[in-house]
């Protein structure tokens, strides 16, 4: 059972849907107990930190996540739910974050348009898992406007550019952490959570 | 580096789509679901309903078709005809949804644009404005209710407004143009892109490639909205994408 994890942000009708569109079996929750016992967790998200990171706290979801990721358990997190994972945000800057990557969340330069939305590139710096399949320059859809940046450079796996060359595909142990969202992105994001799925399971196709 | 959008738009009334329905490759070519996963397969980049229904069953019915869209179609896509409230915009987002278009009701109660803004975030919100060109007034009047009625906004003013409201992204009409297949109107496009710092998405008289081509370098929108040269399969997504390529726009191939 796949968990996307809901503290009350953003699209989760269409990550659920795109894990389904593999067959998975997938939950919806904002219950503890179905994080700390998921096989594979979603954090997705659209929002500003601050506010998602408020609404973790009420629902008492930041223990069951962290927990989860300690066990072992493969975390997925999809654009705010990327930036959650990471210590501190310029855009919220009284408040925490779940700190499960080392770094801090920061805003992209002001210099074209913010948000940057539409499709742009992700160019792949270490062919990791979650890329099975993908070719590097793949298009993928953009809304955001601040990004994390890992204190260990080497967990970066994918960049794009927009004003500056920002991490849009982070890997860390059983965490990986995606800035654009695989669920608005076509083919190739539905591969992304296909191959998700097979990290989850191993190749067993019985989701 | 980000790249210009090509965006089929879809008109849906009751739940079914009303031009277009000439793909004999689908098994119901009247659903705007099975056309929406055929545009997304060819690689539009985004996806525009248009609900024109005018019945009391409005809303479930268009609820209804968000829904269907979003378990099936993984691009972004735009919901617009006769949004005029937060909750019916929550309930349209919830839904699958990944914006809304906001035009008639923008013009009669602008302040909706802040707070649909400050909800749901900038990105979800489009203003549609649909403009036409006026000798009295020396620019392009704003019309509302589907183009029928005039009003007294200029549509570069009314563009900067609804920026500074916080819309995040103009669908630009262009009465004159819609409907002739003579090419988008570039000066419209062009006045409106210039004067703001978000995205223009041109609309209205596409009628081959170098139209297309002028609205998104002339004409310096972001995107292109195109209707019947789609429907009536003029051309594809993909050769009109291969066609901008080659003319040197970024565009996803």
């Amino acid at each position: 059972m796949i968990t996307v994890i809901d503290y009350g942000a953003g699209n989760l009708f269409s990550v659920r849907k795109a894990l389904e569109y593999f067959g998975a079996k997938v939950i919806v929750s904002d219950i503890s107990n179905d994080i700390l016992n998921a096989k594979g967790l979603i954090l997705p998200g659209v929002g500003a930190f601050g506010w998602g990171m408020k609404l973790l706290e009420e629902k008492d979801l930041c223990g069951a996540i962290r927990g989860a990721v300690d066990r072992g358990v493969p975390l997925l997190g999809v654009c705010l739910g990327l930036q959650l994972l990471f210590e501190e945000s310029e855009e919220s800057p009284e408040v925490k974050g779940l700190g499960i990557i080392k770094g801090k969340v920061k805003k992209l330069p002001s210099d074209l348009p913010l948000p940057h939305i539409g499709w742009n590139q992700v160019k792949i710096l270490r062919n990791i898992p979650i890329f099975k399949g993908i070719k590097s320059e793949s298009f993928f859809y953009f809304v955001h406007s601040y990004y994390g940046e890992p204190i260990d450079e080497g967990l970066v796996c994918g960049e794009t550019d927009y004003g500056i060359t920002f991490p849009s595909v982070i890997w860390q142990n059983n965490i990986f952490a995606v800035q654009f969202h695989p669920e608005k992105s076509s083919k190739e994001g539905l591969k992304i959570y296909k191959n998700f799925l097979d990290i989850v399971y191993g190749d067993n196709t019985s989701y | 580096m980000l790249t210009k959008r090509i965006i089929p738009c879809l008109d849906v009334k009751d739940g079914r789509v009303v031009k277009g329905t000439h793909f004999i490759a689908l098994k119901d070519a009247g659903d705007p679901v099975e056309l929406a996963e055929y545009y997304d397969k060819e690689g539009a980049d985004e996806l525009v309903f248009l609900d024109i229904t005018a019945s009391l069953e409005k809303r479930r019915t268009i609820v209804e078709l968000v829904k269907r869209t979003a378990s099936k179609v993984f691009i972004p896509f735009t919901v617009g005809g006769g949004i005029g409230s937060i909750e019916e915009i929550k309930e349209i987002l919830r839904s699958g949804a990944d914006k809304v278009s906001i035009n008639t009701q923008a013009v009669k109660n602008p302040s909706l644009i802040r707070e649909a803004s400050k909800v749901f975030g900038s990105q979800c919100i489009v203003i549609a404005i649909d403009a036409k060109w006026d000798k009295d007034m020396r620019g392009w009047r704003v019309y509302i209710n589907g183009g029928t009625t005039p009003t007294n906004l200029e549509a570069v003013s009314w563009a900067k407004e609804v920026e500074s409201l916080g819309a995040g992204e103009i669908l630009l009409t262009s009465i004159d143009a819609d409907g002739t297949q003579q090419g988008y109107d570039i000066t419209l496009t062009r006045a409106v892109a210039e004067a703001v710092n978000i995205p223009v998405i041109a609309s209205g008289g596409a009628g081959n490639l170098e139209h297309i081509r002028d609205a998104l370098k002339e004409g310096k929108a972001s995107a292109a909205l195109i209707a019947s040269l789609l429907h009536y399969k003029k051309y594809t997504v993909r050769e009109i994408k291969e066609y901008l390529k080659k003319e040197g726009i970024s565009v996803r191939l």
